[in-house]
Protein backbone atom coordinates (compact mmCIF):
# COMPACT_ATOMS: atom_id res chain seq x y z
CA UNK A 1 0.00 0.00 0.00
CA UNK A 2 1.94 2.98 -1.33
CA UNK A 3 -0.42 5.30 -0.16
CA UNK A 4 -0.20 3.94 3.42
CA UNK A 5 3.77 4.40 3.22
CA UNK A 6 3.28 7.69 2.32
CA UNK A 7 1.23 8.83 5.03
CA UNK A 8 3.73 7.17 7.61
CA UNK A 9 6.44 9.63 6.24
CA UNK A 10 4.03 12.80 6.50
CA UNK A 11 3.30 12.17 9.69
CA UNK A 12 6.59 11.62 10.88
CA UNK A 13 7.64 15.17 9.39
CA UNK A 14 4.98 16.86 9.89
CA UNK A 15 3.69 17.46 13.25
CA UNK A 16 0.63 19.00 12.77
CA UNK A 17 -0.45 16.28 10.49
CA UNK A 18 -2.81 13.90 12.17
CA UNK A 19 -2.11 10.62 12.61
CA UNK A 20 -3.48 8.46 10.14
CA UNK A 21 -5.52 5.05 11.29
CA UNK A 22 -3.21 2.43 9.68
CA UNK A 23 -4.95 -0.94 9.99
CA UNK A 24 -4.26 -4.24 8.52
CA UNK A 25 -7.45 -4.35 7.20
CA UNK A 26 -7.11 -3.01 3.84
CA UNK A 27 -11.05 -2.39 3.45
CA UNK A 28 -11.82 1.34 3.81
CA UNK A 29 -14.14 3.35 5.38
CA UNK A 30 -16.57 4.54 2.95
CA UNK A 31 -17.26 8.11 3.20
CA UNK A 32 -20.20 8.84 1.26
CA UNK A 33 -22.41 5.63 -0.52
CA UNK A 34 -24.48 7.30 -3.20
CA UNK A 35 -27.76 5.20 -3.50
CA UNK A 36 -30.14 5.16 -6.63
CA UNK A 37 -29.76 8.99 -7.09
CA UNK A 38 -31.85 10.65 -10.16
CA UNK A 39 -31.50 13.94 -10.60
CA UNK A 40 -33.85 16.31 -12.51
CA UNK A 41 -32.76 20.05 -13.78
CA UNK A 42 -36.90 20.47 -15.18
CA UNK A 43 -37.82 18.44 -17.24
CA UNK A 44 -34.01 17.17 -18.15
CA UNK A 45 -32.42 14.11 -16.46
CA UNK A 46 -29.60 14.64 -15.54
CA UNK A 47 -27.90 11.63 -12.88
CA UNK A 48 -29.85 8.56 -14.10
CA UNK A 49 -29.91 6.17 -11.15
CA UNK A 50 -25.93 6.75 -9.53
CA UNK A 51 -24.56 4.32 -6.65
CA UNK A 52 -21.34 5.29 -5.95
CA UNK A 53 -18.57 4.61 -2.71
CA UNK A 54 -16.41 7.44 -2.27
CA UNK A 55 -13.53 6.06 0.35
CA UNK A 56 -12.14 7.84 2.95
CA UNK A 57 -8.56 8.88 2.47
CA UNK A 58 -8.46 8.93 -1.20
CA UNK A 59 -8.79 10.72 -4.41
CA UNK A 60 -11.66 9.66 -6.11
CA UNK A 61 -11.88 11.35 -9.72
CA UNK A 62 -14.60 11.99 -11.59
CA UNK A 63 -14.47 11.94 -15.61
CA UNK A 64 -16.43 12.32 -18.61
CA UNK A 65 -17.64 14.42 -21.26
CA UNK A 66 -19.11 17.75 -21.01
CA UNK A 67 -22.31 18.03 -20.03
CA UNK A 68 -22.03 14.53 -18.63
CA UNK A 69 -23.16 15.35 -14.78
CA UNK A 70 -19.68 14.82 -13.35
CA UNK A 71 -20.13 18.39 -11.86
CA UNK A 72 -23.92 17.77 -11.14
CA UNK A 73 -22.84 14.86 -8.67
CA UNK A 74 -19.84 16.61 -7.36
CA UNK A 75 -22.22 19.46 -6.21
CA UNK A 76 -25.04 17.46 -5.02
CA UNK A 77 -22.35 15.82 -2.68
CA UNK A 78 -22.44 19.46 -0.96
CA UNK A 79 -25.87 20.52 -1.71
CA UNK A 80 -24.59 23.02 -3.71
CA UNK A 81 -26.94 22.02 -6.47
CA UNK A 82 -30.04 23.56 -4.76
CA UNK A 83 -28.47 27.03 -5.54
CA UNK A 84 -30.17 25.96 -9.29
CA UNK A 85 -34.04 26.18 -9.03
CA UNK A 86 -36.16 23.46 -10.58
CA UNK A 87 -33.77 21.13 -9.26
CA UNK A 88 -35.66 18.12 -7.85
CA UNK A 89 -33.73 14.72 -6.47
CA UNK A 90 -34.44 11.17 -5.60
CA UNK A 91 -32.79 8.52 -4.08
CA UNK A 92 -29.77 8.68 -1.08
CA UNK A 93 -26.91 10.18 -0.66
CA UNK A 94 -25.24 8.54 2.95
CA UNK A 95 -22.55 10.91 4.07
CA UNK A 96 -21.06 9.46 7.67
CA UNK A 97 -24.19 6.85 7.56
CA UNK A 98 -26.81 9.94 7.55
CA UNK A 99 -28.81 10.42 4.06
CA UNK A 100 -27.79 14.11 3.46
CA UNK A 101 -30.75 14.88 0.70
CA UNK A 102 -33.20 14.15 4.03
CA UNK A 103 -34.73 17.85 4.91
CA UNK A 104 -33.77 17.51 8.80
CA UNK A 105 -29.94 17.32 7.29
CA UNK A 106 -29.23 21.29 7.45
CA UNK A 107 -27.11 22.48 4.37
CA UNK A 108 -25.40 24.38 6.06
CA UNK A 109 -23.66 21.90 9.13
CA UNK A 110 -23.08 19.52 5.91
CA UNK A 111 -21.19 21.96 4.00
CA UNK A 112 -19.11 22.61 7.39
CA UNK A 113 -17.75 18.99 6.92
CA UNK A 114 -17.68 19.31 3.14
CA UNK A 115 -15.60 21.94 1.69
CA UNK A 116 -15.29 22.75 -2.00
CA UNK A 117 -12.93 24.48 -4.08
CA UNK A 118 -14.63 25.82 -7.66
CA UNK A 119 -13.72 26.02 -11.03
CA UNK A 120 -12.18 29.22 -11.19
CA UNK A 121 -10.45 30.39 -8.23
CA UNK A 122 -12.71 33.09 -6.27
CA UNK A 123 -11.69 34.52 -3.64
CA UNK A 124 -12.89 37.32 -2.27
CA UNK A 125 -12.10 40.65 -2.66
CA UNK A 126 -10.48 41.09 1.34
CA UNK A 127 -6.97 40.15 2.40
CA UNK A 128 -5.75 36.97 2.48
CA UNK A 129 -6.08 36.87 6.65
CA UNK A 130 -9.81 37.66 6.07
CA UNK A 131 -10.14 35.22 3.30
CA UNK A 132 -8.54 32.36 5.24
CA UNK A 133 -10.42 33.39 8.40
CA UNK A 134 -13.82 33.77 6.57
CA UNK A 135 -15.19 29.94 7.57
CA UNK A 136 -14.00 30.13 11.20
CA UNK A 137 -15.66 33.20 11.83
CA UNK A 138 -19.05 32.55 10.24
CA UNK A 139 -18.67 29.54 12.52
CA UNK A 140 -18.54 32.12 15.91
CA UNK A 141 -14.36 32.20 15.99
CA UNK A 142 -13.45 35.21 17.91
CA UNK A 143 -10.24 34.79 19.62
CA UNK A 144 -7.47 36.60 17.22
CA UNK A 145 -4.80 33.93 18.72
CA UNK A 146 -7.14 31.29 17.33
CA UNK A 147 -7.38 32.72 14.08
CA UNK A 148 -3.92 33.70 13.29
CA UNK A 149 -2.77 29.89 14.02
CA UNK A 150 -5.71 28.48 11.98
CA UNK A 151 -4.83 31.15 9.02
CA UNK A 152 -1.28 30.30 9.02
CA UNK A 153 -2.31 26.14 9.54
CA UNK A 154 -4.28 26.80 6.60
CA UNK A 155 -2.06 28.72 4.50
CA UNK A 156 0.92 25.79 5.29
CA UNK A 157 -1.46 23.29 4.48
CA UNK A 158 -2.25 24.38 1.35
CA UNK A 159 1.50 25.23 0.41
CA UNK A 160 1.57 29.02 0.25
CA UNK A 161 2.67 30.00 3.45
CA UNK A 162 6.11 31.08 2.46
CA UNK A 163 4.57 32.95 -0.68
CA UNK A 164 2.33 34.86 1.57
CA UNK A 165 3.29 35.45 5.10
CA UNK A 166 4.75 38.71 4.68
CA UNK A 167 1.63 40.25 2.81
CA UNK A 168 -1.46 38.51 4.81
CA UNK A 169 -3.45 42.03 4.73
CA UNK A 170 -3.27 42.49 0.93
CA UNK A 171 -5.91 41.79 -1.22
CA UNK A 172 -6.07 38.28 -2.70
CA UNK A 173 -6.65 39.80 -6.12
CA UNK A 174 -3.01 40.42 -6.22
CA UNK A 175 -2.12 37.28 -6.10
CA UNK A 176 -1.24 34.85 -9.62
CA UNK A 177 -4.10 32.82 -10.33
CA UNK A 178 -2.29 29.47 -9.60
CA UNK A 179 -2.33 31.59 -5.53
CA UNK A 180 -5.37 32.48 -5.94
CA UNK A 181 -6.61 28.88 -6.33
CA UNK A 182 -4.21 28.10 -3.63
CA UNK A 183 -5.75 30.57 -1.39
CA UNK A 184 -9.05 28.74 -2.09
CA UNK A 185 -7.72 25.41 -1.31
CA UNK A 186 -6.45 26.83 2.03
CA UNK A 187 -9.71 28.74 2.74
CA UNK A 188 -11.18 25.59 2.53
CA UNK A 189 -8.69 23.79 5.02
CA UNK A 190 -9.66 26.70 7.48
CA UNK A 191 -13.41 25.11 8.20
CA UNK A 192 -11.36 22.09 8.89
CA UNK A 193 -13.31 19.54 6.54
CA UNK A 194 -13.80 15.94 6.32
CA UNK A 195 -14.12 16.28 2.84
CA UNK A 196 -12.77 18.06 -0.43
CA UNK A 197 -14.76 18.87 -3.46
CA UNK A 198 -12.58 20.09 -5.96
CA UNK A 199 -14.61 21.18 -9.45
CA UNK A 200 -12.00 20.80 -12.18
CA UNK A 201 -9.93 23.34 -9.63
CA UNK A 202 -6.83 23.66 -12.25
CA UNK A 203 -9.06 24.10 -15.38
CA UNK A 204 -8.27 27.82 -15.25
CA UNK A 205 -4.46 27.53 -14.46
CA UNK A 206 -1.26 27.12 -16.43
CA UNK A 207 0.62 24.33 -15.66
CA UNK A 208 3.29 24.87 -13.31
CA UNK A 209 0.39 26.11 -10.80
CA UNK A 210 -1.78 23.21 -12.29
CA UNK A 211 1.46 20.81 -10.85
CA UNK A 212 1.75 22.24 -7.89
CA UNK A 213 -2.11 22.02 -7.16
CA UNK A 214 -1.76 18.25 -7.96
CA UNK A 215 1.09 18.06 -6.06
CA UNK A 216 -1.28 19.51 -3.05
CA UNK A 217 -4.09 17.06 -3.80
CA UNK A 218 -1.41 14.25 -3.07
CA UNK A 219 -0.22 15.49 0.26
CA UNK A 220 -4.34 16.49 1.59
CA UNK A 221 -5.55 13.00 0.61
CA UNK A 222 -3.84 11.97 3.93
CA UNK A 223 -5.99 14.02 5.78
CA UNK A 224 -8.46 14.38 3.60
CA UNK A 225 -11.12 12.45 1.24
CA UNK A 226 -10.98 14.21 -2.08
CA UNK A 227 -13.49 14.14 -4.84
CA UNK A 228 -12.13 15.69 -8.00
CA UNK A 229 -13.90 16.40 -11.44
CA UNK A 230 -11.54 16.55 -14.11
CA UNK A 231 -11.56 16.89 -17.70
CA UNK A 232 -8.15 15.99 -17.86
CA UNK A 233 -7.78 12.38 -18.32
CA UNK A 234 -3.98 12.59 -17.42
CA UNK A 235 -4.89 14.09 -14.55
CA UNK A 236 -7.27 11.74 -12.93
CA UNK A 237 -4.66 8.59 -13.55
CA UNK A 238 -1.86 11.00 -12.07
CA UNK A 239 -3.75 11.73 -8.84
CA UNK A 240 -6.88 9.52 -8.44
CA UNK A 241 -7.00 6.32 -6.45
CA UNK A 242 -10.13 5.38 -8.22
CA UNK A 243 -12.31 6.88 -11.03
CA UNK A 244 -15.63 7.17 -11.94
CA UNK A 245 -16.90 7.55 -15.92
CA UNK A 246 -20.05 9.70 -16.23
CA UNK A 247 -21.87 9.61 -19.80
CA UNK A 248 -25.08 11.33 -20.08
CA UNK A 249 -25.78 11.08 -16.50
CA UNK A 250 -24.91 7.67 -15.76
CA UNK A 251 -21.79 6.24 -14.49
CA UNK A 252 -20.52 3.69 -16.57
CA UNK A 253 -17.43 2.35 -15.05
CA UNK A 254 -16.28 3.19 -11.49
CA UNK A 255 -13.34 1.57 -10.28
CA UNK A 256 -9.64 1.12 -9.35
CA UNK A 257 -7.61 4.57 -11.55
CA UNK A 258 -5.37 1.65 -12.68
CA UNK A 259 -7.68 -0.48 -13.85
CA UNK A 260 -10.01 2.38 -15.26
CA UNK A 261 -7.40 3.24 -17.54
CA UNK A 262 -5.44 -0.15 -18.11
CA UNK A 263 -8.20 -2.41 -18.31
CA UNK A 264 -11.52 -0.89 -18.76
CA UNK A 265 -14.29 -3.64 -19.04
CA UNK A 266 -16.95 -1.18 -21.00
CA UNK A 267 -16.10 -0.29 -24.50
CA UNK A 268 -17.41 2.94 -23.82
CA UNK A 269 -14.71 3.67 -21.06
CA UNK A 270 -12.15 2.47 -23.56
CA UNK A 271 -13.03 4.79 -26.37
CA UNK A 272 -13.36 7.83 -24.19
CA UNK A 273 -9.62 7.57 -22.30
CA UNK A 274 -8.57 6.37 -25.62
CA UNK A 275 -9.85 9.97 -26.70
CA UNK A 276 -12.37 8.64 -29.47
CA UNK A 277 -14.82 10.85 -28.00
CA UNK A 278 -15.59 13.76 -25.69
CA UNK B 1 -12.93 33.34 -58.07
CA UNK B 2 -12.42 35.88 -55.96
CA UNK B 3 -15.99 37.75 -54.70
CA UNK B 4 -13.92 41.47 -53.62
CA UNK B 5 -13.79 43.00 -56.42
CA UNK B 6 -10.74 45.57 -56.11
CA UNK B 7 -12.23 48.77 -58.65
CA UNK B 8 -15.74 48.41 -56.60
CA UNK B 9 -13.73 48.65 -53.13
CA UNK B 10 -11.49 51.25 -54.04
CA UNK B 11 -14.97 52.94 -55.72
CA UNK B 12 -16.25 53.14 -52.76
CA UNK B 13 -13.65 53.09 -50.21
CA UNK B 14 -14.21 57.38 -50.16
CA UNK B 15 -17.83 57.46 -49.75
CA UNK B 16 -17.20 54.98 -46.71
CA UNK B 17 -14.83 57.23 -45.07
CA UNK B 18 -17.02 60.20 -45.62
CA UNK B 19 -20.13 58.32 -43.92
CA UNK B 20 -17.93 57.43 -41.14
CA UNK B 21 -17.00 60.98 -40.60
CA UNK B 22 -20.86 62.31 -40.71
CA UNK B 23 -22.27 59.68 -37.79
CA UNK B 24 -19.16 61.10 -36.30
CA UNK B 25 -19.91 64.86 -36.08
CA UNK B 26 -23.93 63.68 -35.43
CA UNK B 27 -23.22 62.34 -32.37
CA UNK B 28 -20.98 64.98 -31.24
CA UNK B 29 -23.64 67.91 -31.91
CA UNK B 30 -25.74 65.45 -30.05
CA UNK B 31 -23.34 65.62 -26.58
CA UNK B 32 -22.30 69.08 -27.27
CA UNK B 33 -26.15 70.24 -27.35
CA UNK B 34 -26.37 68.99 -23.80
CA UNK B 35 -23.16 71.02 -22.97
CA UNK B 36 -23.76 74.16 -24.37
CA UNK B 37 -27.43 74.05 -22.48
CA UNK B 38 -25.85 73.57 -19.03
CA UNK B 39 -22.96 76.21 -20.38
CA UNK B 40 -25.76 78.77 -20.79
CA UNK B 41 -27.94 77.54 -18.40
CA UNK B 42 -24.49 77.82 -15.41
CA UNK B 43 -24.08 81.30 -17.16
CA UNK B 44 -26.85 83.39 -17.07
CA UNK B 45 -27.26 81.63 -12.91
CA UNK B 46 -24.25 82.62 -12.01
CA UNK B 47 -24.42 86.21 -13.69
CA UNK B 48 -27.54 87.29 -12.51
CA UNK B 49 -27.04 85.72 -8.43
CA UNK B 50 -23.46 85.90 -8.05
CA UNK B 51 -24.58 89.67 -6.74
CA UNK B 52 -26.54 88.39 -4.02
CA UNK B 53 -24.18 85.66 -3.09
CA UNK B 54 -22.61 86.42 0.12
CA UNK B 55 -22.76 85.58 3.68
CA UNK B 56 -25.91 87.26 4.67
CA UNK B 57 -27.69 85.97 1.85
CA UNK B 58 -26.92 82.38 3.75
CA UNK B 59 -27.90 83.44 6.99
CA UNK B 60 -30.37 85.74 6.43
CA UNK B 61 -34.31 84.68 6.54
CA UNK B 62 -36.57 85.33 3.73
CA UNK B 63 -37.75 88.90 3.71
CA UNK B 64 -39.88 91.09 1.18
CA UNK B 65 -36.60 93.65 0.06
CA UNK B 66 -34.39 91.64 -1.88
CA UNK B 67 -31.40 93.49 -0.96
CA UNK B 68 -32.04 91.42 2.56
CA UNK B 69 -33.70 87.99 1.44
CA UNK B 70 -31.38 85.14 2.74
CA UNK B 71 -32.17 81.40 2.06
CA UNK B 72 -30.98 80.28 5.76
CA UNK B 73 -34.57 78.79 6.49
CA UNK B 74 -34.47 76.75 3.22
CA UNK B 75 -31.26 75.47 3.36
CA UNK B 76 -31.92 74.35 6.70
CA UNK B 77 -35.48 72.43 5.79
CA UNK B 78 -33.74 71.10 2.63
CA UNK B 79 -31.23 69.31 5.36
CA UNK B 80 -33.69 68.15 7.81
CA UNK B 81 -35.73 66.96 4.68
CA UNK B 82 -32.77 64.83 3.92
CA UNK B 83 -32.48 63.59 7.76
CA UNK B 84 -35.42 61.98 7.14
CA UNK B 85 -35.57 61.13 3.66
CA UNK B 86 -31.98 59.25 3.40
CA UNK B 87 -32.70 57.08 6.35
CA UNK B 88 -36.25 56.20 5.35
CA UNK B 89 -35.38 55.75 1.47
CA UNK B 90 -31.99 53.93 2.05
CA UNK B 91 -33.52 51.61 4.92
CA UNK B 92 -36.35 50.62 2.53
CA UNK B 93 -34.46 50.78 -0.87
CA UNK B 94 -32.21 48.18 0.19
CA UNK B 95 -34.21 45.67 2.10
CA UNK B 96 -36.45 45.63 -0.83
CA UNK B 97 -33.74 45.17 -3.15
CA UNK B 98 -31.92 42.31 -0.73
CA UNK B 99 -35.26 40.24 -0.16
CA UNK B 100 -35.93 40.45 -4.40
CA UNK B 101 -32.33 39.64 -5.58
CA UNK B 102 -31.90 36.91 -2.83
CA UNK B 103 -34.69 35.28 -1.22
CA UNK B 104 -37.74 35.88 -3.61
CA UNK B 105 -37.96 32.63 -6.17
CA UNK B 106 -38.35 33.63 -9.43
CA UNK B 107 -42.00 33.22 -10.37
CA UNK B 108 -44.41 35.29 -12.13
CA UNK B 109 -45.75 37.09 -8.88
CA UNK B 110 -41.78 38.15 -8.30
CA UNK B 111 -41.52 38.89 -11.49
CA UNK B 112 -44.58 41.13 -11.52
CA UNK B 113 -43.13 42.98 -8.67
CA UNK B 114 -40.04 43.69 -10.23
CA UNK B 115 -41.87 45.15 -13.57
CA UNK B 116 -43.79 47.40 -11.71
CA UNK B 117 -40.71 48.65 -9.43
CA UNK B 118 -39.54 49.56 -12.56
CA UNK B 119 -42.67 51.69 -13.54
CA UNK B 120 -43.06 53.54 -10.35
CA UNK B 121 -39.82 55.01 -10.99
CA UNK B 122 -41.66 56.90 -14.20
CA UNK B 123 -44.70 58.07 -12.13
CA UNK B 124 -44.57 61.59 -12.11
CA UNK B 125 -43.66 63.32 -8.72
CA UNK B 126 -46.67 65.32 -8.48
CA UNK B 127 -48.76 62.45 -7.88
CA UNK B 128 -46.29 60.58 -5.31
CA UNK B 129 -47.43 64.52 -4.17
CA UNK B 130 -50.70 63.70 -3.80
CA UNK B 131 -50.00 60.67 -2.35
CA UNK B 132 -48.29 62.15 0.44
CA UNK B 133 -51.35 65.10 0.88
CA UNK B 134 -54.07 62.29 1.42
CA UNK B 135 -51.68 59.87 3.52
CA UNK B 136 -49.29 61.73 5.26
CA UNK B 137 -50.82 65.27 5.90
CA UNK B 138 -54.36 63.93 6.03
CA UNK B 139 -55.03 60.39 6.97
CA UNK B 140 -51.65 60.15 9.75
CA UNK B 141 -52.11 64.01 10.28
CA UNK B 142 -48.80 64.83 10.19
CA UNK B 143 -49.47 68.29 8.94
CA UNK B 144 -47.10 70.19 6.25
CA UNK B 145 -44.13 68.43 8.56
CA UNK B 146 -40.92 67.48 7.92
CA UNK B 147 -41.88 64.13 8.32
CA UNK B 148 -44.90 64.20 5.82
CA UNK B 149 -42.94 66.09 3.26
CA UNK B 150 -39.72 63.29 4.06
CA UNK B 151 -42.20 60.17 3.43
CA UNK B 152 -43.29 61.41 0.56
CA UNK B 153 -40.08 62.02 -0.86
CA UNK B 154 -38.51 58.59 0.40
CA UNK B 155 -41.74 57.06 -1.47
CA UNK B 156 -40.54 59.06 -4.40
CA UNK B 157 -37.23 57.91 -4.67
CA UNK B 158 -37.52 54.23 -3.51
CA UNK B 159 -37.90 53.16 -6.70
CA UNK B 160 -34.77 54.69 -8.01
CA UNK B 161 -33.10 52.92 -4.90
CA UNK B 162 -34.14 49.85 -5.34
CA UNK B 163 -33.41 49.36 -8.88
CA UNK B 164 -29.70 50.72 -8.46
CA UNK B 165 -29.03 48.24 -5.11
CA UNK B 166 -30.37 45.54 -7.38
CA UNK B 167 -27.86 46.05 -9.50
CA UNK B 168 -25.59 46.48 -7.60
CA UNK B 169 -26.15 43.44 -6.08
CA UNK B 170 -26.95 41.49 -9.19
CA UNK B 171 -23.00 42.74 -10.28
CA UNK B 172 -21.86 41.01 -6.87
CA UNK B 173 -20.19 37.44 -8.98
CA UNK B 174 -21.88 34.14 -8.46
CA UNK B 175 -18.97 32.32 -7.37
CA UNK B 176 -18.52 34.78 -4.52
CA UNK B 177 -21.87 33.50 -2.61
CA UNK B 178 -20.94 29.53 -4.03
CA UNK B 179 -17.99 30.61 -1.96
CA UNK B 180 -19.46 31.46 1.26
CA UNK B 181 -22.28 28.81 0.87
CA UNK B 182 -19.45 26.75 0.28
CA UNK B 183 -18.07 26.98 3.35
CA UNK B 184 -21.45 26.22 5.45
CA UNK B 185 -22.29 30.02 5.57
CA UNK B 186 -26.38 31.21 6.08
CA UNK B 187 -28.00 32.90 3.56
CA UNK B 188 -27.71 35.97 5.96
CA UNK B 189 -24.06 35.77 6.62
CA UNK B 190 -23.35 35.77 2.79
CA UNK B 191 -25.26 38.79 2.80
CA UNK B 192 -23.95 40.39 5.41
CA UNK B 193 -20.14 39.64 4.93
CA UNK B 194 -19.74 39.14 1.34
CA UNK B 195 -23.00 40.52 -0.98
CA UNK B 196 -23.14 43.72 0.67
CA UNK B 197 -19.77 44.72 1.12
CA UNK B 198 -19.03 44.20 -2.71
CA UNK B 199 -22.48 45.84 -3.55
CA UNK B 200 -22.51 48.97 -1.38
CA UNK B 201 -20.29 50.90 -3.40
CA UNK B 202 -23.31 51.01 -5.89
CA UNK B 203 -25.75 50.93 -3.71
CA UNK B 204 -24.37 54.14 -2.01
CA UNK B 205 -23.76 55.54 -5.82
CA UNK B 206 -27.08 55.45 -6.75
CA UNK B 207 -28.66 56.42 -3.23
CA UNK B 208 -26.91 59.93 -3.40
CA UNK B 209 -28.26 60.41 -6.86
CA UNK B 210 -31.25 59.62 -5.98
CA UNK B 211 -31.25 61.96 -3.19
CA UNK B 212 -29.67 64.65 -4.74
CA UNK B 213 -33.26 64.30 -7.00
CA UNK B 214 -35.30 64.56 -4.20
CA UNK B 215 -33.44 67.56 -2.54
CA UNK B 216 -33.99 69.65 -5.77
CA UNK B 217 -38.01 68.18 -6.39
CA UNK B 218 -40.19 70.73 -6.01
CA UNK B 219 -43.76 69.37 -7.09
CA UNK B 220 -44.64 67.26 -4.00
CA UNK B 221 -44.22 69.92 -1.33
CA UNK B 222 -46.20 72.40 -3.97
CA UNK B 223 -49.01 69.78 -3.39
CA UNK B 224 -48.37 69.09 0.27
CA UNK B 225 -48.17 73.09 1.20
CA UNK B 226 -45.46 73.77 2.70
CA UNK B 227 -44.67 77.63 3.17
CA UNK B 228 -42.54 79.59 1.75
CA UNK B 229 -41.57 82.56 4.01
CA UNK B 230 -40.67 81.61 7.33
CA UNK B 231 -38.75 83.04 10.14
CA UNK B 232 -37.65 80.63 11.87
CA UNK B 233 -36.30 77.07 12.04
CA UNK B 234 -37.65 73.85 12.16
CA UNK B 235 -36.94 72.33 16.04
CA UNK B 236 -38.45 68.77 15.47
CA UNK B 237 -39.45 66.44 12.30
CA UNK B 238 -43.07 67.59 13.19
CA UNK B 239 -42.43 71.39 12.40
CA UNK B 240 -43.41 73.10 9.60
CA UNK B 241 -40.93 74.03 7.08
CA UNK B 242 -39.64 75.26 3.93
CA UNK B 243 -37.19 73.96 1.02
CA UNK B 244 -34.44 75.32 -1.41
CA UNK B 245 -36.36 74.47 -4.61
CA UNK B 246 -39.99 75.81 -3.56
CA UNK B 247 -37.88 78.94 -1.68
CA UNK B 248 -36.44 79.81 -5.22
CA UNK B 249 -39.91 78.60 -6.91
CA UNK B 250 -41.09 81.69 -4.94
CA UNK B 251 -38.94 84.24 -5.76
CA UNK B 252 -38.89 83.33 -8.96
CA UNK B 253 -42.48 83.86 -9.63
CA UNK B 254 -42.52 87.19 -7.72
CA UNK B 255 -43.11 90.74 -10.22
CA UNK B 256 -39.68 92.66 -8.64
CA UNK B 257 -36.98 92.43 -11.02
CA UNK B 258 -34.91 92.29 -8.05
CA UNK B 259 -35.72 88.89 -7.06
CA UNK B 260 -35.33 87.32 -10.45
CA UNK B 261 -31.71 87.47 -8.80
CA UNK B 262 -32.41 86.37 -5.40
CA UNK B 263 -33.85 83.23 -6.99
CA UNK B 264 -30.63 82.70 -9.04
CA UNK B 265 -28.56 83.15 -6.25
CA UNK B 266 -30.84 80.33 -4.50
CA UNK B 267 -30.23 78.01 -7.43
CA UNK B 268 -26.62 78.70 -7.41
CA UNK B 269 -26.94 77.38 -3.41
CA UNK B 270 -29.49 74.50 -4.97
CA UNK B 271 -26.63 73.74 -7.52
CA UNK B 272 -23.43 73.70 -5.08
CA UNK B 273 -25.11 71.33 -2.60
CA UNK B 274 -26.09 68.62 -5.62
CA UNK B 275 -22.18 68.71 -6.86
CA UNK B 276 -20.92 68.58 -3.61
CA UNK B 277 -23.34 65.50 -3.04
CA UNK B 278 -22.55 64.10 -6.86
CA UNK B 279 -19.38 64.44 -6.25
CA UNK B 280 -19.26 62.23 -3.16
CA UNK B 281 -20.90 59.43 -4.81
CA UNK B 282 -18.22 59.81 -7.25
CA UNK B 283 -15.96 59.64 -4.87
CA UNK B 284 -17.58 56.37 -3.14
CA UNK B 285 -17.65 54.55 -6.28
CA UNK B 286 -13.75 54.56 -7.45
CA UNK B 287 -12.90 54.59 -3.50
CA UNK B 288 -14.03 51.69 -2.70
CA UNK B 289 -15.47 49.62 -6.41
CA UNK B 290 -14.13 46.13 -6.14
CA UNK B 291 -12.59 43.61 -8.66
CA UNK B 292 -12.91 40.61 -9.45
Amino acid sequence: MVVLQDAQKTTATNPTVKPMIVTENATKKIVYDTRNLDLWYGEHHGLKDVNLEIYENEVTAIIGPSGCGKSTYLKTLNRMVELVPSVRTSGQIMYRERNILSKEYPVEELRTHVGMVFQKPNPFPKSIYDNIAYGPRIHGIRNKKVLDEIVEKSLRGAAIWDEVKDRLNQNAYGLSGGQQQRICIARCLAIEPDVILMDEPTSALDPISTLKVEELVQELKEQYSIVIVTHNMQQAARISNRTAFFLSGEVVEYDETDNIFQNPTDQRTEDYISGRFG
Amino acid sequence: MRYMDEALVTKRMSKRLAYNKLWRTIFFIATSFALITLAILLYRVVTQGAGYLNWEFLTNFASRFPAKAGIKAALIGSLWLMAVVAPVSIILGVGTAIYLEEYAKKNKINDFIRMNISNLAGVPSIVFGLLGLTIFVRTFGFGKSILAAGLTMSLLILPVIIVAAQEAIRAVPNDQREASYGMGATKWQTIIRVVLPAAIPGILTGSILALSRAIGETAPLVVIGIPVILQFLPTSVFSEFTALPMQIYDWAKRPQEEFQYVAAAGIIVLMTVLIIMNSIAVFIRNKFQKRY
